[in-house]
Parts: structure tokens; sequence; C-alpha cells
């Protein structure tokens, strides 16, 4: 094998981990969400202030969650999968 | 309260004629750079990271999200945004498995990849049956909804309505291809977008800008249940399936998929998906005033009295806030969405058609350039034409559940083939072949059999398969047989062409040459 293949193996693994991490904490998020509507119904009725029910909290949430987990994997793609994506590019490993 | 709803509106007139008239300009100036079959399909490549993720947005905000949720809102309170927030959720998926291997490895469809180290013949009908049947059922969705829609708005007949937006939408696909279909999207993203938070901003004015205030005098006049969950999602199962459905099957949307590939490389593809996905969750965010603002604004009994199913409280606000020209101004928003979306839907289906079917499958990928310009544009005639003649049979009939149904079967058919074959290398032509094919029919089988057709379509007391929606079953299922067969009929060329392929993802094409 040679070093280049290493190099672009080691950087798809890496890539793939991320990847699979970040599906399964949208995953996850979104999951326990529908949970708690379907099983929670009262808890998610509560008012924490007039007007804002941890229901309504949470919904908003998880669309933040969503932006948050892109931020994440756009900040690694930009910094460490491109620069290694060059690196490989131009050195060949 | 009295509305000036279905009765010829002029400032709804204005700002269609407006919208149309900007828009054929727009394919008029796109024809003229459509030269090639990778402009029609591809425009060129040349969007840019802002261009394309507004092009997705609009793309996904239908008019069944804007006036379809609103309404959902307005008259069930917290169950409605249950819908906003999963068919957000599908966009980081789409980010992380799909948006880069997309672009690096394919040309113009989805099937482009699930075929690219495996045999193509077989693997690009499977994928074709798929695509076909999933912008078939949207089609139908956005077409029934089209012309009910604009009958209620316009008070224009539910043919002349079809008949409309068929030749439009034509218009832009046949002559101006994917160029003028994006700019297309871009228009009516930014009208949408701008359209919703100036609505936003009317209704937050009269509650001191604090949408808790206005939440606040919605439990006081309809009670506390409009913040808190109710029988929308009964059963957890039900709810898990639809969930995933919705999930999954936004990255395996074709209309959707081969956006991908009219930016020039992966990272412009990434920075696409963060704008679509920042602008689609603002936009579901604003949803939630919409909908409580009708509720408190309008009244659940003026927006039934309209359409029971709510789905005109949007406007109905929009005449409340803003009076006739304002409602004029969102009427003529919702025509465009509508129109755009049925673009966009035609344009991939005529790809599947033209660019998987005849190019690669009946002429084995040699056809001359000039032949294949020429196919895609019959099918995009044709696409239009079959969508005109879609809308005008299922008239009258309930078509809500074909929205869910695309979304199933692009969760089952499209998305399982598509990762295992970007990131399994077991994986096989006949694996992809089974489960493409198991997904496209079980989804098809178990959504006739669940209680969406059985009981709400068909009036029968019980259904013989238990939930709303297949999700929860096919998915996996089409996951386990692409995996089970693909184990029985190994393919050496299939996992030797792995590493090839593993090289032109992270490099890109034009690192090919190792």
């Amino acid at each position: 094998m040679s070093e280049k293949q290493r190099a672009l193996e080691a950087l798809a693994a890496a890539q793939w981990k991320l990847a699979l991490r970040l599906t399964a904490a949208m995953m996850a998020v979104y999951f326990a969400f529908i949970l708690l509507v379907a099983w929670a119904k009262p808890l998610l009725a509560t008012q924490l202030v007039p007007g804002l029910s941890l229901g309504i909290l949470l919904g908003a949430l998880v669309i933040v969650a969503a932006w948050i987990l892109i931020w994440i994997y756009v900040r690694w793609a930009n910094s460490h999968y491109d620069a290694t994506v060059t690196r490989i590019r131009e050195t060949g490993r | 309260m009295s509305t000036s709803l279905g009765s010829p509106n002029v400032a709804a007139i204005f700002f269609f004629f407006l919208f149309v008239s900007v828009t054929l300009v727009i394919t008029y100036w796109a024809a003229r750079r459509t030269r090639s079959t990778e402009h029609f399909y591809a425009a060129g490549r040349s969007v840019t990271g802002l261009q394309n993720g507004l092009a997705l947005a609009g793309d996904y905000m239908s008019a069944a999200s804007f006036l379809g949720i609103a309404g959902l809102v307005s008259l069930s309170g917290f169950d409605g945004l249950i819908y906003s927030i999963g068919f957000l959720v599908g966009w980081p998926v789409v980010m992380f498995l799909i948006a880069e291997p997309l672009r690096n490895l394919g040309r113009y469809t989805f099937s482009d990849v699930v075929a690219y180290r495996l045999r193509q013949t077989p693997v690009r009908i499977a994928a074709a049956i798929g695509t076909l049947a999933v912008v078939t059922f949207y089609l139908i969705a956005q077409m029934v909804g089209a012309g009910n829609l604009i009958k209620l708005l316009f008070g224009i007949p539910y043919e002349w309505a079809i008949v409309i937006v068929g030749a439009v939408m034509m218009a832009y696909v046949l002559f101006g291809g994917m160029l003028a279909t994006t700019w297309v999207q871009i228009v009516k993203a930014v009208l949408l977008l701008g359209g919703a938070l100036l609505l936003a901003l009317m209704v937050l004015v009269r509650f001191s800008m604090n949408p808790l205030a206005l939440f606040a005098n919605a439990a006081e006049l309809f009670g506390a249940e409009v913040l808190a969950p109710g029988q929308l999602v009964a059963d957890p199962l039900d709810a898990l399936s639809l969930g995933i459905a919705l999930m999954l099957g936004t990255a395996g949307l074709p209309h959707i998929l081969m956006r991908f590939y009219t930016v020039p490389d992966a990272k412009t593809a990434r920075t696409s998906v963060s704008y679509a996905t920042a602008f689609i969750g603002f936009f579901y965010l604003l949803t939630f005033i919409l909908g409580f603002g009708a509720m408190v604004i309008v009244g659940h009994d003026a927006i039934k009295a309209v359409d029971k199913g709510g789905n005109m409280a949007a406007p109905l606000l929009a005449e409340a806030v803003g009076g006739e020209g304002f409602l004029g101004f969102i009427a003529a928003v919702a025509f465009a969405t509508i129109l755009a979306v049925v673009a966009g839907l035609t344009l991939s289906g005529a790809a599947a058609l033209s660019h998987d079917l005849w190019v690669n499958v009946v002429r084995a990928g040699k056809a001359p350039e000039h032949e294949q310009f020429l196919v895609a544009r019959v099918a995009a005639v044709l696409g239009g034409l079959v969508s005109v003649a879609l809308g005008i049979v299922f008239k009258g009939e309930n078509v809500a559940y074909m929205v869910g149904l695309a979304f199933a079967i692009a969760a089952s058919a499209n998305f399982p083939a598509l990762v295992l074959s970007v990131f399994w290398r077991p994986f096989t032509t006949r694996g992809a072949q089974a489960s493409m094919l198991v997904g496209t029919f079980s989804a098809l089988l178990l959504i006739f059999l669940s209680p969406t057709i059985q009981v709400t379509v068909l009036g029968q007391a019980t259904a013989p398969f238990p939930l709303k929606d297949p999700g929860l079953v096919t998915i996996p299922l089409s996951f386990l047989v692409g995996m089970v067969v693909s184990l029985l009929t190994p393919e050496k060329d299939a996992s030797d062409r792995f590493d090839q392929m593993q090289h032109r993802l992270h490099l890109g094409p034009e690192a090919d040459q190792v």
C-alpha cells in the first residue's frame, strides 16, 4: 500500500467516524424529543414562564441543535479535512 | 370576520404576473446559456454556495410547509410544530453523509453515485424506479394542492390552475434547464422567507415584539393545551416511524440530491447545506409565530370556515394584519412556491428518464452529446404533460398522504443504497438492486395496508398494518436486504473499485489520475 493510499484511508476513517457520531447525535436529540412528546405530555405542558411551555422550548432547541451539529462538522471539515486533502494532493501523502 | 379570499384579488394577480414575468425573463437569459447537457442538468456547475443554499431551501420549502404547517399550528397549536421540526432534522444527515460524496462521485443524478463501482444497467433501472416513484407521488401532492389552492386564492377553476402551473413550469425547465430552475428557486426562496418574516413581524408588533406574549395570549384564549402535546402523536411507534422517514427521506429526495451537482466542488456543496439549513430552520421557527398568530388574530372558527384543514390560515392572517394588498402578496408567494417546486421535481424526473434510462441503459452510455441534450428536453416535456395529467386525474382526491409516501420511499429505496454504496466495501450490484426494489415496493405495499389508506381513504374499520408510516419497518429492511444479498453475491470488481472510489470521493474528480 502506498503512502498516499494510507494517508487517504486514515482521512476517510476520520471523516466516517465524525459523520457517524454527528448523525447519531442528531438522531438521539430528535428521537428523544419525539419520545418525550409521546410519553411525557404533562411534563412538556409545564410552563416555565407564561407562554413558554417546556415542549415549545425543547422543540426550538432541536432546531438549534441541528445548527450546532452542522457548525461542528463544517468547522472540522474547513480546517482539518480540507488541509489534509490539499496536503495529500500536493505531496502525495 | 369577512374575507376577500376566493374572489379575484387585484394585488394577487399583479404580484403573480410580476413573478411570472421576472422568472420568464430569467428563463430567457438562462436559455441562451444552456447549450449542453451539463448546463441543462447541472447549470454548468457554476452556482455559488449561497445561491445553492437558497435554491435548496426553495426546493424544500413547499407550499405544504408554508400553508400546511401554519394551518396545523393555528388549529392544534404545539402538535403542528412537530412537523416543523421533523422537516428540518434531515439536513444534518444530508451534510454528514451525502452532500460531498454526491458532488465528487456523480454527474447528474444520485444513481451515478450508487452505480459508480457497480454494474450500470441493473442499478440504473432500479434507481430510476425509486426516483420516478418518489417524483410521481410528490408531484401528485403538489399539483392537486396547487389546483385547490389557486382555486381558493384566485377564484379560477381547478383545471385552469393546473394547466397554468404546468405550462409556466415547463417553460422554465424546457428552455432554461437547471440554471433557470435554480434562479426561480432563489427568487421564490427570498420571497417566501421575506414574506414570512414580514408577516411574523406584523404579528409581533401587536405583542410588543415578544413571541412569549403571543403564546401566552393563545393559551388564554384557547386553553393551555395549545402549548402542550396533544393527540397527534398518540402512539410512540407511529411517531418514531414518521420521524425516521422525514429525517432520512430528506437525504433521498432526487430533486434535492440533484442540486449538489450544480456547484463547482465538494467544499461549495458543504457551504450550501449550511446556508440551506440556516434558512430552512429560520423559516420553520417563523411558522411557530405565524401559526399562533393566526390562532389568536384570525381565530379557529374563521380559519375553519374557509378550509377545514386550516390551509388558508397564513393568507387569512396576512389579510387581517396587512389588508387585501398583503393578502395578494402572500397568495402570489404561495403560487410561486408551487411553481418552483414542481419545476424542480419535473427536472429530476426528466434526468432519471433521459440520463439514467435512455443514455446509460438503452444506449449503454454511448449516446452523442446532441442526442443526450435532445432526449433530456423530450423527457422534460413528457414530465410536464404527465404532471398536468396527474393533477387532473387526482382532482378531488385526498392526496395529503402522498407527501409522506414520497418521503417513505425516498428513505427506504434511495437512502440505504446511497449510503451502502459509498461507505460499505462489500456492497454489490445484486445487493443494490435488491435494496432499492425492496425499499420501493415494501414502502408502497405497507402504505397501502396502513390506516392511512385503509381507514382514512377507503373507509375501512381497521387496517392490516398498524403504523401510519412504514419507515420504521422498511428502512431497516432495505438496509438488511442490501447487506445480506451483497454478502451472498460477492463481486470482485465492485470491491476492487472501492479504493478508486474513495480516492475520488476525497480528492475530487480532477484527481482521478492516480
